[in-house]
């Protein structure tokens, strides 16, 4: 076990947690990510060892689904995005490259990026001052790609209430900035 | 003087009181009001002063197309010239001043220019001025530019928070008044999304201004149960105070919702403004009409205005600027203004209508039919007005106020943002929506040409059917009451004839001659008649003033109104402050910011911090005692090169690329060979533009026989990820090939120096060999550093120095940088910034962003041979263009001064000795300068022509920008161990 200590994307040794009228930003880094894309000619050898690993069904363009211990968000043709605990799955790259072998080829992306999760009834006000995504509508199964304040982003809807802001992690403290000053704009 | 001219009624609140100033003056008005209003309540008529020829003026209009009533608001930095004083509403503590005048308001000394008006006319300014022509940049230009403009600025920073926001509906409803009303109730009822905007802070249009009835209710009692039904719907978004400026692509519209505008300041943390961007399924615009005045002599004194702003500061602020008052009509509808007044107990002196067999008559009021006014008297307020009667004989009628009215014309500004063009309407005498209209829009209401309440009730709630069912939504016509259904009775008039001076547009200052003259000097077209008169220019873009100054137009080339023209409307459709447009783009927050691994314990350290891109990157560390940026630099150079040196690069591009095509994917990226390049290994690769010029350079490292990592430079990052997914996508889709950045997953550290290995080996865990020969130069693999956590590491240099990059998940990276300066004490490790590395690259002559500038070939950068022969790859064939591969090709060469006390600086141009220095005896450029500090003296890097074969040759850098010029000799690139031992060691 190594003796190196982990820093969030906002610099700190624990998690962010924010509070601005009814609306809670939550810096959340106990997920772990991993890209995972469907290799040329190999879309059923992936299925398979997709079904095997996560149950259902690959999430369709715009789509994410919660699983566990994966959960699984659409980012591109062919591509996901898959999640699971950090405690468990720090690893998570090897340990889904194992599984798929050549049918897939595997990143890890957990250190690449920020979530942030944001919560409370006015959740859409908020993020309708933040970006063109039709909030609104989502429904819970959810994720787009769009920009904050000129971040690439991916927006995911949870709940009625709760959102996930997922962005390149160098840029978690000017997107902590522009959602603090979007949630107070409308607190 | 308390309200002198306040009257009975209206839709203020005169429960309280809310004090505000006027050119230092203080006065009372009430909630409801706006200053405007509030004005005119307290007698004051006149608000400002003409654009050009200072004439007094006071508003014409009670909306947003005032031209005349324009103030300077608030003081400090939160003054905001030009806002117009008919849509600012009242609050308590508001100041504003008049504008555009020297000395008091009452007795502008620039007055003296409407004396001199036969100098001003239009285009004045392309005649005069023009001799002598030097006069014209020192004494001409800043003595128009001192007169000119009409606000000013404080030059102050907004101190205002400004939002953007995004909003989506199936149906867009520009303007609230009844066809707004009518369509939203329409929609809202069916439960379509809805969102209705208006640019008042009251909805209702001119059920607001108006005395009719809609059904047993008042117009305004109406509008408000209307609004108050809206708002308890969750699929309705009223907005009030929101201006929809701008009808742009795709059924996209942008809008200005002044959240804060009618406050003292905003709530700490609130905007000021909202710029909205609303994308609609479908829009109707119901933006009402805008009365037009009549053009005769002197019809700017201030008490002139438009008959319905009249009517509605009578009905809806109960405020009047004057006792006595007249009307000039050629329509109807002036009519209805004093039957209005009359009601109020408000003496009406006599209506002029220009009809003479069509003008009603009646025995409440004076009706002086087929007459026209033709002239104004009073200066810094209407005192009367000069009527010319039918049988040639004129008449004095004495009156403070005099409303003017000149027909309708509907709002189609909208329509035409996507180049539509309105239709001429000869009943109306009016433009009206055009055929082609922006996707997805339709109108109803006045703004469609139906003028009466009844009709702007059915066609609004009509036009909501209509846009919901193109959606699949089904909906039924609200039940509508019953209103006022008057047909449109008008003759057009648009100026009276007359010797004197008559205003077209007040704003510019442009009269009926101004626009004779135009046609005179051949300004026929109406886009020229614009530009030359400046007709319709201004902050009000001529809502009163274009289809007067077209009549006019018209009248001359004896065409008609819609043979002439219509000038072209663009958005904003009224004035937007800049700070809207930045939204919270602003100051620190312009863009975002980048930042390192390491940035935390940078900024411990007191690092001095420099912007890349949008990174921001430890530039160098100053130690105490350091005054110098030199000193530190210097320092962290000697100090890596003599033991070791740390720096962050994480902020270079990292792209994983995979699949079972990945090498020979990246063999076609590469100008060189990348297919045979080992497990375990990186390579330096090139790569050219599809035109053969260089693009970025970097290394690559084989991870696994399907797996390799690319870096970039941190400024092409993006740009060579773009171009790589382009030729993945278009032009190879068939190979298996994925890539995806991993830039910001890993933090990535340079260590180098003469033990940077013997610093690693105490990071790295013993399983993992990396003396020289187990990890030789070039090496790569995958490692475990600190007692077991996942790493990488390639044996790379860019410093020319034994070094290693090293890359921990970026959430250990700060820990990784604490733990390697802890264990590089014993070696004296100093952690280097941008700076050093720069000094550290130019020593060693490597190639960075100042070499690879777009206009360099892999021949210029001295690697030409590394563009293969043998393999096609993006940009091979156009580099073996003749032109660059000429003999005297620029080739990159090393430069020192002749006498090492002297120095040179980058951007110098290569000159030789005896030569003029011009672009003729051009010979190249010094693309890179530096102190080496491990020389003593001043080196460069450059390209020179045929600069390979040029070494030992004395040159002039000529620096022309600072005056300097100094001898340099031609070396080569490679100051430090140009051998590459030490790389290799």
């Amino acid at each position: 076990m190594h003796d190196l200590a982990a820093l969030t994307p906002l610099s700190a040794t624990e998690p962010r947690i924010e509070r601005i009228g009814a609306i809670r930003i939550v810096e959340v880094t106990d997920r772990s990510l991993a890209s995972l894309t469907c290799r040329s000619g190999k879309s059923r050898p992936f299925e398979a060892a997709a079904k095997a690993l996560f149950g259902g069904a690959l999430p369709a363009p715009g789509a994410w689904f919660e699983g566990a211990p994966f959960s699984l968000i659409w980012t591109g043709p062919e591509q996901w995005f898959v999640e699971a605990s950090f405690a468990t799955h720090e690893d998570i790259a090897r340990i889904l490259k194992e599984p798929f072998g050549d049918a897939a080829s595997v990143t890890e992306q957990t250190d690449g990026w920020v979530r942030f999760d944001l919560e409370g009834t006015p959740v859409v006000d908020m993020l309708e001052r933040l970006c063109p995504v039709p909030s609104r509508r989502m429904k819970n199964d959810a994720a787009t790609r769009t920009m904050i304040e000129h971040v690439g982003c991916l927006v995911l809807r949870r709940a009625a209430d709760r959102f996930s802001v997922i962005a390149p992690r160098s840029f978690a403290g000017s997107l902590h900035h522009a959602l603090c000053a979007a949630a107070t704009s409308i607190a | 003087m308390s309200q002198s001219h306040r009257i009975d009624g209206g839709l203020i609140d005169r429960s309280r009181a809310l004090h505000f100033r006027f050119n230092g003056k203080t006065y009372q008005g009430h909630p409801g009001d706006t200053l405007a209003s509030a004005l005119l309540a307290n007698g004051v008529r006149l608000m400002g002063r003409s654009f050009k020829y200072h004439r007094p003026r006071g508003p014409i209009s009670a909306g947003s197309e005032e031209p005349n009533a324009l103030v300077e608001l608030r003081s400090g930095a939160r003054q905001e010239p030009n806002t117009r004083a008919t849509t600012a509403e009242l609050f308590d503590g508001l100041d504003a001043r008049s504008q555009n005048h020297v000395g008091p308001l009452s007795f502008d000394l620039l007055a003296v220019n409407d004396r001199l008006s036969p100098f001003f006319a239009a285009g004045f300014y392309y005649k005069t001025f023009m001799w002598p022509k030097a006069f014209w940049e020192k004494l001409y230009e800043p003595m128009i530019r001192r007169a000119a403009g009409l606000g000013s600025l404080t030059k102050e920073a907004d101190p205002d928070l400004y939002d953007k926001g995004f909003l989506h509906c199936d149906l867009l409803i520009i303007g609230g008044g009844p066809a707004g009303l009518a369509a939203a109730l329409t929609a809202g009822r069916a439960g379509a999304n809805v969102i209705l905007a208006d640019e008042d802070f009251v909805l209702g249009g001119r059920l607001n201004a108006e005395t009719f009835t809609l059904g047993d209710a008042s117009g305004s009692d109406w509008a408000s149960a209307t609004v108050a039904e809206l708002a308890a719907m969750p699929n309705v978004r009223v907005m009030a105070r929101t201006t929809v400026l701008g009808a742009f692509d795709h059924g996209i519209f942008g809008a200005l919702e002044r959240v804060s505008d009618h406050l003292l300041q905003p709530a700490a943390g609130k905007p000021r403004q909202i710029l909205w961007r609303i994308y609609a399924g479908r829009s109707l615009l119901c933006a009402g009409a805008t009365e037009r005045p009549i053009a005769f002599e002197n019809n700017d004194r201030p008490g002139i205005m438009l008959a319905s702003a009249l009517r509605s500061y009578a009905n809806r602020w109960a405020a009047l600027p004057g006792k006595e008052v007249a009307i000039f009509t050629n329509n109807d509808d002036g009519h209805r203004t004093a039957t209005d007044l009359l009601a109020k107990g408000i003496k009406v002196a006599a209506v002029i209508d220009s009809r003479k067999t069509d003008a009603p008559r009646t025995n409440r009021y004076e009706v002086l039919a087929g007459a026209l006014v033709s002239g104004a008297s009073g200066r810094l307020g209407l005192s009367g007005v000069e009527v010319r009667l039918p049988g040639g004989e004129t008449r004095t009628i004495a009156c403070q106020a005099l409303g003017v009215s000149g027909g309708w014309n509907p709002n189609v500004h909208l329509t035409c943002h996507q180049r539509g063009r309105p239709v001429w309407d000869e009943a109306l005498a009016a433009f009206v929506p055009g055929g082609v209209l922006p996707a997805g829009m339709s109108v109803a209401g006045a703004a469609a040409g139906t003028l009466s309440t009844a009709g702007a009730l059915s066609s609004g709630a009509a036009g909501a059917v209509k846009a919901l069912a193109d959606l699949g939504i089904r909906a039924k016509p609200a039940d509508l009451p019953e209103a006022e259904d008057a047909p449109v009775r008008i003759a057009p008039l648009f100026h009276v004839p007359g010797k004197g001076r008559a205003w077209l547009d007040q704003q510019n200052d442009v009269t009926v001659k101004d626009v004779k003259l135009a046609h005179q000097e051949g300004y026929v077209s109406v886009e020229h008649l614009k530009r030359y008169t400046t007709l319709g220019m201004a902050t009000d873009q001529g809502k009163t003033a274009n289809i007067g100054g077209l009549a006019v137009m018209a009248e001359m080339t004896g065409k008609s109104i819609p043979e002439t023209g219509t000038t072209i409307f663009r958005p904003p459709y009224t004035p937007v402050a800049i700070g809207a447009l930045a939204g919270r783009s602003a100051g620190k927050d312009f863009r975002p910011t980048r930042l390192t691994p390491s940035h935390k314990w940078a900024a411990e350290q007191g690092a001095v911090f420099v912007e890349v891109g949008m990174w921001l990157r430890a530039q160098w560390f100053p130690r105490p005692g350091e005054t110098h940026w030199r000193q530190s630099v210097d320092r962290e150079v000697l100090a890596t090169r003599k033991s070791v040196g740390i720096c962050d690069v994480t902020t270079l591009g990292k792209i994983d690329v995979q699949g079972t095509d990945a090498a020979e994917f990246l063999n076609r990226i590469y100008a060189n060979p990348f297919a045979k390049l080992a497990v375990g290994k990186v390579r330096y690769g090139l790569m050219l533009r599809e035109d053969g010029m260089a693009m970025d350079d970097g290394t690559t490292a084989r991870l696994a026989e399907d797996h390799f990592v690319m870096t970039t430079t941190t400024a092409n990052a993006v740009g060579v990820y773009r171009h790589m997914e382009f030729c993945r996508q278009c032009l190879w889709p068939d190979m298996d090939v994925q890539i995806i950045s991993t830039t910001e997953a890993w933090a990535q550290y340079s260590v180098a120096g003469p033990n940077a290995r013997r610093l690693l080996q105490k990071i790295i865990d013993p399983a993992f060999d990396i003396s020289n020969e187990a990890f030789p130069y070039m090496g790569c693999g995958e490692i475990t550093v600190c007692g077991g956590l996942r790493a990488r590491l390639f044996r790379i240099s860019f410093s020319g120095e034994l070094a290693f990059e090293i890359a921990v998940p970026t959430r250990y990276g700060d820990a990784l940088i604490r733990r390697m300066v802890e264990a590089g004490k014993e070696f004296d490790a100093v952690v280097y910034g941008t700076e050093a590395l720069g000094v550290m690259r130019i020593e060693k002559g490597h190639a960075a962003g100042n070499e690879l500038n777009g206009t360099s070939t892999a021949l210029n950068l001295g690697m030409g041979g590394m563009v293969s022969k043998k393999k096609d790859s993006i940009g091979s064939t156009l580099s073996e263009r003749e032109g660059l591969n000429r003999e005297d090709a620029l080739g990159l060469v090393g430069f020192r001064p002749v006498n090492p006390a002297e120095t040179f600086a980058a951007g110098s141009h290569l000159i030789g000795k005896g030569d003029v220095a011009n672009a003729a005896n051009d010979q190249g450029y010094l693309t890179s300068v530096c102190f080496s500090p491990n020389l003593g003296y001043t080196i460069g890097l450059g390209y020179l022509k045929n600069g390979a074969a040029r070494k030992g040759e004395v040159l002039r850098a000529v620096n022309p920008v600072q005056n300097a010029e100094t001898l340099v000799e031609v070396v080569s690139a490679h100051f430090v161990d140009p051998e590459g031992e030490r790389l290799r060691a």
